[in-house]
C-alpha cells in the first residue's frame, strides 16, 4: 500500500461522515440522502459515487468484486479494482459468491446474493422525476408529499407513442411502499433482483452527492399499469458460450463483417454454468477469433 | 321551500394581505355556496390577484381565516392545515385555472397524460380506462378525440385554455379558481370558452371564484360579485343589483365606462 | 293569500361621479298582491314603474322600506328582501319570483332554445322535459321551428321577446314581474302572451306588470296601482 494515502483513500472522518449517511438512508429506504461527498482522483461520471461507498466500507477483511456492464475485465472494472488494490490493499475476486462488497455499474450479478454481502451501486441521476421536473425544490416537495403521479404520467406517455413501456432501463420503482427511487440505469430485466434481496444495496451518486439505500429482504415494486404490467426482458436465443437462456444477453459483433451473437453479460455467471458442464472457461477473445475462423 | 339553513362551503374572514400600503387585499370577508360562481372584479392593482392566489392556498396570508368543509363535511381551515393536506385539496376537490395555460398545463405531455395526470395521482391504476376516461373529458370540453396523443404547444390558445379546465374537472371539483380566464383569449374565441363554462358550471354544480377586469365576463357568468379597489372590497352583492344599482362611487365609475 | 307586501319603500339614486346629483325615484311606495291576481302599476314616465319593479326583484336596492315576498305556504315563510342575503335571493329567483325585462340579454352562442330552457334545467328537470316545454311555449309565440337552434342576436326584437317570454313563463312562478312585455308584439302575439298570463293567474301566481299597450293592460288587470311621484 502506498504510504501516502489514507486505508480506503479517505480521511476517518469522512468514512464516519458517510456511514451515518449510509445508515440514515438504510432507516429510510428509497430515500435520497444527501452527503458530503468528496473530490475523488478520477471525474464525475466515472462512479466516484460507488467509489466513495466502497472506500468507507471496505475493511482488510473484505473481498472485492468490480463490475460494469456485467464483466469483471472492461477498462473502468479493471480501473476501479486496481485503485482499491493500492490504496487498500484489497483483496478482489471475479467470483460473485466469494465477494463481500460488489460495486457494479448498470447490472446486477445473476448470481443470487447472501446476507453477507453488500451490493454498491454508481448512480449518474439520482432523481427518478429529474427528466419531468427540473427544480429540485419540487422534487423534493414532492416526495415528501408522495406526489408521484408524473411519472405514471411518463409511462402513460410511452404506452400513448409506442404501444408499450418503452423504458428497458433505468425503470422506477416504488420502495418499501413509500419512496420512488431510480435504480441507476440497470436493464429493466435486473429490476426483480432488487426485491427481496438478503444483501444490503447501496447506491451512490458522486456529482449529485446523494447516497440511498434498500436494505435487506425489502419490498420494491416497479411501476406499470393494471393492463400494462411490468415485463422484463426475454431472449430467443441462449448463450453462445454457455448456453444458459435465463441471464441477461449482450449482442456482440465477433467479426468484420458484422456478424453478431449472443452471450452472457455478467462473465462471472457464464464462467460458473461451464463449470457446472464440466467446461473450460473461455477467454472472450479466444472466443471471438474461434466464431471468425469457424465462418 | 328556501333553505334558510343552508351552510356555506367556504367561509372567508377577514383575510388580508398587504404588500405595501393599499397593495395586496385586506379585511376581505364572505361566503360561497355549493354550485355558486363569484365574481371579484377591479382594475389592475385592485388586489383581486392576490386574493385570488390566498384563496387557493398559493400565498400565505397575514392574518384571517378560510374555511372550507369537504365532501365528507370535514371543517378545514386554510392556512392552518398542513401543507400536504393543501395540495391533496388542490389535486381533488378544488380545482386552479390559471391566465395562461403553460402554467397549468404540461406542454410537453400529450393531453390525454395532461388530464389522465390527476386520475393516476388518486389512484387509478389502468391505462385503457385512463385513457377513456381523458378522452371523454374533451368531448365534454369540445377538443376531438383524436388529439388526445397531441401535446397543448399543438394547440391553439383557446383549446389549451379548455384543455386547463377539462385538467381541473376531472376529479369532479366544488370548488374551482380561475384568474382571468379568458384574459388571453381573442374575443371571438371568448364567447365559445364562456359560454362552456356557463354550462359546465350549471350542470356540475360547480362553485367558482374567479378574477376578471371585464364586466361584460362578470354578469355572464357570477352569481354574486365583489367590487376591489386599492386592496378593499369597496361593494358586493347580487350580480345584476351591482351591475344595474351600483351604490359605491368607485362601482358607478366601472359600470359607466362599459361600452355597450 | 298575499305574496307581495312592499311599505315604506324608498328610494334616491345618487349620482356620484357626476358631483354627487341626487334623483329621487321612489318615495314611501307601498303595494300588496295576492295570488291569483294581476297589479299593474301606473303611472306618467319617471314615476318610478320600472324601478319599483326592479326592486321588487331586488335587481335595485332601495334606500328604506320594506318588500317581504311569501316563498310558502306556512304563515312566517316570508322573507324582506331588504335583509335577505344575496344566497336567499337567488335562490327565491329560482323557486319563487319570476321577472321577464323589457329586452331579453342576448349571450353569445347560446340557441333559443336553450335560453327558454335554462331556468327549468338548472333546478334539476330533466332534459327531455325541458326541451318539451321550451318547444311548446315557443310554437305558442309563434317562434318558427327553424330558429331554435339559432343564438337569438340575429333575431328581429319582436323574435327576441317572445323568447324572452317564453323563459320567463316556462317555470310555474308562484310570482311574476312583467317590464312592458308585449311593447314590442304584434296583435296575434300580444294575445298569446295575455293568455299565458290569464293561464298563470289561474294558477294561482301573483303578477305586478307595466304595460303602456292599453289593450293587453286591459285584458288583464284586476287592479291599477298608481305610482304617485308626488307623495311627500
Amino acid at each position: 500500500m502506498s504510504g501516502t494515502y489514507n486505508y480506503g483513500y479517505l480521511d476517518e472522518s469522512t468514512k464516519r461522515m458517510i456511514r451515518r449517511t449510509i445508515l440514515k438512508a438504510i432507516a429510510i429506504p428509497g430515500y435520497q440522502v444527501p452527503f458530503g461527498g468528496r473530490e475523488m482522483p478520477m471525474p464525475y461520471g466515472w462512479g466516484t459515487g460507488g467509489i466513495q461507498l466502497t472506500a468507507t466500507l471496505i475493511s482488510p477483511e473484505d473481498t472485492l468484486k468490480v463490475i460494469d456492464q456485467g464483466a469483471d475485465d472492461t477498462t473502468n472494472a479493471v480501473s476501479i479494482r486496481q485503485f482499491f488494490c493500492k490504496v487498500a490493499n484489497a483483496k478482489t475476486t471475479e467470483v460473485t459468491a466469494d465477494a463481500t462488497i460488489i460495486q457494479t455499474r448498470h447490472r446486477i450479478p445473476e448470481t443470487p446474493l447472501t446476507e453477507d454481502q453488500i451490493l454498491v451501486y454508481q448512480v449518474p441521476i439520482p432523481e427518478p422525476m429529474r427528466f419531468i421536473e427540473p427544480s429540485e425544490v419540487e422534487t423534493k416537495t414532492m416526495h415528501a408529499l408522495e406526489e408521484y403521479g408524473v411519472m405514471r404520467v411518463k409511462l402513460y406517455e410511452d404506452i400513448a407513442r409506442f404501444g408499450q413501456i418503452a423504458t428497458s432501463y433505468d425503470y422506477p420503482v416504488i420502495v418499501n411502499d413509500r419512496y420512488l427511487t431510480n435504480p441507476s440505469p440497470i436493464p429493466k430485466f435486473d429490476n426483480p433482483k432488487m426485491h427481496m434481496n438478503p444483501a444490503l444495496q447501496l447506491f451512490g451518486a458522486g456529482r449529485e452527492k446523494r447516497i440511498h439505500a434498500i436494505p435487506p429482504y425489502t419490498k420494491v415494486e416497479s411501476l406499470d399499469f393494471d393492463d400494462h404490467p411490468f415485463e422484463i426482458q426475454q431472449w430467443d436465443e441462449s448463450c453462445a458460450i454457455c448456453g444458459c437462456q435465463d441471464s441477461f444477453l449482450d449482442e456482440v459483433v465477433i467479426d468484420e463483417e458484422g456478424n453478431r451473437t449472443f452471450i452472457c453479460s455478467d462473465t462471472d455467471y457464464c464462467r460458473l454454468n461451464l463449470e457446472k458442464q464440466g467446461k473450460e472457461s473461455v477467454d472472450f477473445v479466444a472466443f471471438q477469433k474461434q466464431q471468425s475462423g469457424a465462418e | 321551500m328556501l333553505h334558510l339553513d343552508e351552510k356555506p362551503i367556504l367561509e372567508v374572514k377577514d383575510v388580508s394581505k398587504l404588500y405595501a400600503e393599499n397593495k395586496g387585499c385586506q379585511q376581505v370577508s364572505f361566503e360561497l355556496y355549493a354550485g355558486e360562481v363569484l365574481g371579484i372584479v377591479g382594475e389592475s392593482g385592485s388586489g383581486k390577484s392576490t386574493l385570488l392566489k390566498l384563496l387557493s392556498g398559493q400565498l400565505a396570508s397575514d392574518n384571517g381565516e378560510v374555511l372550507y368543509i369537504d365532501r365528507e363535511a370535514n371543517l378545514h381551515s386554510l392556512f392552518e392545515m398542513p401543507i400536504s393536506d393543501q395540495r391533496k385539496l388542490l389535486r381533488t376537490e378544488w380545482g386552479v385555472v390559471h391566465q395562461h395555460p403553460s402554467d397549468g398545463l404540461r406542454m410537453n405531455i400529450s393531453a390525454g397524460g395532461n388530464i389522465g395526470e390527476r386520475l393516476m395521482a388518486i389512484g387509478e391504476r389502468h391505462y385503457g380506462d385512463i385513457r377513456e376516461e381523458s378522452i371523454e373529458w374533451m368531448a365534454s370540453v369540445e377538443l376531438a378525440a383524436d388529439r388526445v396523443d397531441d401535446k397543448p404547444s399543438q394547440f391553439s390558445g383557446g383549446m389549451q385554455q379548455r384543455l386547463q379546465i377539462a385538467k381541473n374537472l376531472v376529479t369532479k371539483p366544488r370548488l374551482v379558481f380561475m384568474d382571468e380566464p379568458t384574459g388571453g383569449l381573442d374575443v371571438s374565441v371568448q364567447a365559445k370558452f364562456l359560454d362552456l363554462l356557463r354550462r359546465l358550471v350549471i350542470e356540475l354544480k360547480v362553485a367558482v371564484i374567479f378574477v376578471t377586469h371585464d364586466l361584460g365576463v362578470a354578469r355572464l357568468l357570477a352569481d354574486r360579485l365583489l367590487v376591489m379597489r386599492h386592496s378593499q372590497v369597496v361593494e358586493q352583492g347580487l350580480t345584476d343589483q351591482i351591475l344595474d344599482d351600483p351604490q359605491h362611487a368607485y362601482t358607478q365609475l366601472l359600470v359607466s365606462s362599459i361600452v355597450r | 293569500m298575499e305574496m307581495i307586501s312592499a311599505k315604506n319603500v324608498s328610494k334616491t339614486f345618487v349620482l356620484h361621479n357626476q358631483n354627487g346629483v341626487e334623483l329621487p325615484v321612489l318615495h314611501r311606495a307601498a303595494l300588496s298582491v295576492n295570488a291569483g291576481e294581476c297589479v299593474i302599476l301606473h303611472g306618467h314616465s319617471g314615476s318610478g314603474k320600472s324601478t319599483f319593479l326592479r326592486s321588487l326583484y331586488g335587481n335595485y336596492k332601495i334606500d328604506s322600506g320594506a318588500i317581504c315576498i311569501r316563498y310558502g305556504e306556512q304563515d312566517n315563510e316570508r322573507i324582506d328582501l331588504v335583509k335577505a342575503t344575496p344566497r336567499q335571493i337567488v335562490q327565491l329567483r329560482q323557486q319563487t319570483l319570476g321577472y321577464v325585462s323589457q329586452f331579453l340579454s342576448v349571450i353569445p352562442r347560446v340557441s333559443a332554445i336553450d335560453v327558454v330552457m335554462e331556468p327549468l334545467l338548472s333546478k334539476g328537470v330533466s332534459y327531455e322535459e325541458c326541451y318539451q316545454k321550451a318547444a311548446h311555449l315557443l310554437t305558442r309565440l309563434n317562434v318558427p321551428e327553424h330558429l331554435w337552434q339559432l343564438a337569438p342576436a340575429t333575431f328581429s326584437g319582436g323574435e327576441q321577446q317572445r323568447v324572452n317570454i317564453a323563459r320567463g313563463f316556462i317555470m310555474d312562478y308562484p310570482i311574476l314581474l312583467l317590464d312592458e312585455p308585449t311593447a314590442s308584439l304584434d296583435k296575434t302575439n300580444s294575445e298569446v302572451v295575455i293568455d299565458l298570463i290569464q293561464q298563470a293567474k289561474n294558477k294561482g301566481a301573483a303578477i305586478v306588470g307595466i304595460f303602456h299597450d292599453s289593450y293587453a293592460r286591459e285584458a288583464v288587470a284586476d287592479r291599477l296601482h298608481t305610482m304617485n311621484s308626488k307623495e311627500v
